[in-house]
């Protein structure tokens, strides 16, 4: 049972990074506005652009 | 077949009364016309140029964004190639507004990139400032129908980052809490406690180290608050939190690191979680009003100085006495000053509430906060804001508003609490002393760690949260939840007579004399849609079914009346001094009289119109004791008196008068008062009132001073939302009774010293759950029930 050790350490490095990355999501702004994005995806315009630009 | 709604041909949803339309179809807002024709044509460029008849050249009236100290202010990010601000457009209001405003590269090409926040409605810009400056930027917003409002707020910018740290919190609480229950698992079942033995220091030490995050970064402001209230001998109610969560820590951590046990940290880490989900449950009702704005945010963001024959424009802080100021059409006037050219008339239902202009001749004083209709005026300076007489009456002492002379419910119980608690842990302590020594210390903090006040401490939030969210919905937004607590606990309420009571701008006018042809009523039409003066204004609108004639000599003598040719008859309207008419009655009413070609044709009245509903409203309210404060004549005492007393009505009351009388019924008769007004002139008195509630037409423009905003057509529902403040009340008294049952029966254990981690684990977050669940649940039944 000694592997238990290990891999308790392993998840809870694996569950810090998950806190990391939800660190650094709410840094970045992205829980500002929740409403706009559900907008945006269904602008036509916005590939159409991006296909130009390739 | 006429429609009774009518709907935006683009996005469907309702429109209301200023439509836009094109070709006979109706829009709701300028981005869904907009999508509409560029579906139609397929190209943008076409829209930009059929602008709405904004003239550009003009147009001088954001001259003062070339100002580089106001542009400073308001920029966010500037280096050589771009610029960003973020600018706040009110109109934003559906998905087509976004689409619009995040294509505006499509129109104007300097223009980089736009990007919508949609809930706190502000738009930001990246700009070519070697291409384009910010005031063309706002110009071609403009344009496009989507003004943004800029005001003094924007300037002077703090930036409220506090959200961002409860987020951080909340994700760090519930980090730890998640990993702490999976590691605190084995320790309930105590399987094999063979194997679990070498793992049970491990899981510990781990415990412990999940902990000290949890309680010191974010349970942190629950320590510092109760140290705070200690240090002033209060006790709030983080105190019992804070000291349950302390003594949770010291108990568990000498459990672990001496082997004794594996601690409380589950029920520690658990508590702080379900806190902070209250504290977000919280904020997420106070975001969408900000009340921070003062004042301030009402007065013009800039005005124009003229010094040695040149105009510049100067920002609201360089304003100083002595200034020569010129005032445009429309626009406020910024400080206390002299007229020194010009003709001046004045709209000061800002200041007064009274929407009837006031005529000014040169040497007299104009006071901040009034409007000037007419032609531009040329003013001098002789106070400068702050110390104009609006804030006078603001920094008057009596208005830092004694915030929580009532303390709040949660604060008193927690006192009590406190005490009884701390009363228990150490007569049991004492008791089981002389018993079985050993047990005296495990009982103390057993009793300090079960007895939970985490369910006072949310059931308060949760429930007059959930009441806030309720009132908003019903469209009156309070400033916070304290409010609601004090509402329930009124017995005065006073309200105020112009723009409360009646509705503004559409004063019933009838005119006294023979009927007026048709012909008659085309003339006046033409004759008063010229002129800006509030009384022609009320006039126009009633006649506005009529076409307009030909008019010729127009001619407007401030303070006096209006004359004009129309198809060869002279007219003229005005007051009765000015036509020369003799009339022995008291005027008690408005009078505009008419005269066609040197002979008096009758005259107009106006007369106040009251909201619907006042009598059924009044009526509800009849447990409570009512006055009407007005700063208007004695003219409407008769109808009035059909709803208040005769001895409730006050007339001709200054906004002094008004704060006084509700001063002098808080200190003489105890009163708790509520007062319902609508504008800058009750601001001293809402203020003063225990409840200031602001009536308004546009819910965006609002008295700062007052404790919330009503919706003027809600005005109805006064006696409901007073009814539900009070029933929420209730409810968290009842949820009081429910946590106390859970402490009793977590008490009971503990006392006994049977307390084991499992326990504690299983009652607390049971309490802060159905409590939740129960206060939730209970104020959205009793609101559904209230607002069918």
């Amino acid at each position: 049972m000694g592997v238990l050790y290990i891999l308790v350490v392993i998840s809870l490095i694996l569950a810090i990074g998950f806190l990391l990355t939800f660190i650094w999501f709410i840094k970045s702004g992205q829980m500002e506005d929740d409403y706009t994005p559900s907008i945006r995806i269904l602008f036509e315009n916005n590939t159409n652009q991006k296909k130009n630009k390739l | 077949m006429k429609k009774p709604e009518k709907y935006c041909t683009h996005c469907g949803e309702r429109v209301n009364s200023n439509t836009i339309a094109l070709k006979e179809k109706l829009f709701c807002c300028e981005g869904c016309k907009t999508v509409f024709e560029i579906l139609n044509d397929n190209n943008l460029s076409t829209y930009y140029t059929n602008n709405t008849g904004f003239s550009p050249k003009k147009n001088k009236k954001y001259a003062f964004l070339s100002e580089q100290s106001i542009q400073e202010k308001l920029i966010d990010f500037k280096d050589e190639n771009v610029t960003i601000i973020h600018l706040n457009i009110p109109k934003i209001h559906c998905s087509s507004c976004i689409w619009l405003l995040e294509h505006l590269y499509k129109i104007e090409e300097d223009i980089q990139s736009t990007r919508v926040n949609f809930s706190t409605k502000k738009l930001r810009i990246v700009y070519d400032h070697s291409k384009i400056n910010l005031e063309q930027v706002v110009k071609l917003l403009a344009r496009i129908g989507y003004e943004p409002r800029i005001s003094m707020i924007d300037i002077e910018k703090s930036s409220t980052k506090k959200d961002l740290t409860l987020s951080y919190k909340i994700g760090i609480a519930g980090f730890c809490f998640g990993n702490v229950m999976l590691l605190s698992f084995p320790g309930y079942f105590q399987m094999d406690r063979f194997i679990f033995k070498d793992f049970h220091s491990f899981f510990g030490y781990l415990n412990f180290a999940f902990a000290i995050p949890s309680l010191f970064y974010s349970g942190f402001l629950y320590l510092e608050s109760a140290w705070k209230g200690l240090r002033t001998k209060y006790i709030n109610i983080d105190v019992p939190i804070a000291l349950g969560m302390i003594v949770l820590f010291a108990r568990s951590t000498f459990e672990v690191f001496s082997g004794f046990g594996e601690g409380y940290f589950d029920s520690l880490t658990g508590l702080v979680f379900f806190l902070l989900i209250g504290k977000y449950f919280q904020n997420l009702t106070y975001k969408s009003l900000s009340f921070e704005r003062d004042y301030r945010s009402y007065f013009p963001l800039s005005a124009i100085r003229i010094k040695d024959k040149k105009e510049e424009n100067i920002s609201l802080n360089e304003i100083q006495n002595d200034d020569i100021i010129l005032i445009r059409n429309q626009e406020i006037i910024p400080a206390d000053s002299i007229l020194i050219k010009g003709k001046a008339t004045i709209d000061n239902s800002f200041v007064t509430g009274e929407s009837k202009a006031i005529n000014k001749k040169i040497g007299d004083t104009i006071y901040a906060g009034g409007r000037q209709i007419g032609e531009a005026i040329t003013l001098k300076v002789i106070k400068t804001v702050s110390q104009s007489y609006l804030t006078q009456l603001w920094n008057h002492k009596t208005f830092s508003k004694k915030t929580s002379s009532i303390k709040s419910i949660t604060d008193k119980i927690s006192k009590n609490f406190t005490i009884a608690i701390l009363s228990i842990a150490t007569i049991s302590a004492i008791y089981w002393w002389f018993e079985k020594p050993e047990l005296a210390i495990n009982v103390f903090t057993a009793v300090l760690i079960i007895a939970c006040p985490c369910a006072i401490a949310l059931s308060a939030p949760f429930s007059l949260g959930n009441t806030l969210r309720i009132f908003g919905r019903q469209k009156l937004y309070l400033k916070n939840t304290e409010v609601i607590e004090q509402m329930a606990e009124i017995d005065h309420i006073v309200f105020d007579k112009t723009g409360t009571i009646t509705k503004t701008n559409s004063e019933a006018v009838e005119f006294i004399g023979d009927e007026l042809s048709f012909e008659e009523k085309k003339a006046i039409f033409a004759l008063v849609r010229n002129s800006y003066h509030p009384l022609s204004k009320a006039i126009y609108k009633t006649f506005s079914t009529c076409e307009g004639s030909e008019i010729s000599n127009y001619k407007e003598i401030s303070g006096k009346g209006i004359e004009g040719k129309i198809l060869g008859n002279h007219f003229l309207l005005g007051s009765k001094s000015f036509l020369g008419v003799e009339d022995k009655h008291k005027e008690e009413q408005t009078q505009v009289w008419l005269k066609i070609n040197q002979k008096i044709r009758g005259h107009f009245v106006f007369k106040n119109n009251y909201r619907p509903g006042l009598s059924t409203l009044i009526r509800q309210l009849k447990d409570y004791h009512l006055s009407l404060l007005s700063g208007d004549n004695s003219g409407e005492s008769t109808t009035l008196s059909k709803w208040f007393n005769q001895e409730s009505l006050y007339f001709n009351k200054s906004p002094k008068d008004k704060l006084n009388f509700i001063d002098t019924y808080q200190k003489e008769n105890h009163h708790t008062i509520m007062m319902i007004g609508d504008g800058l002139n009750d601001a001293g008195a809402l203020k003063q009132a225990n409840i200031g509630i602001a009536v308004s037409e546009d819910v965006t423009h609002f008295s700062p001073a007052c404790d919330g905003i009503l919706e003027a057509g809600q005005l109805n529902k006064l006696p409901h939302f007073i009814q539900l403040a009070k029933q929420s009340l209730i409810i968290i008294r009842i949820s009081f009774f429910i946590s106390l049952l859970y402490n009793v029966t977590g008490l009971f254990f503990a006392v006994q010293g049977l307390l084991s981690p499992l326990i504690a684990a299983i009652i607390m977050p049971l309490s802060s759950i159905s409590v939740i669940i129960f206060v939730s649940l209970s104020t959205n039944f009793l609101a559904r029930k209230k607002f069918k």
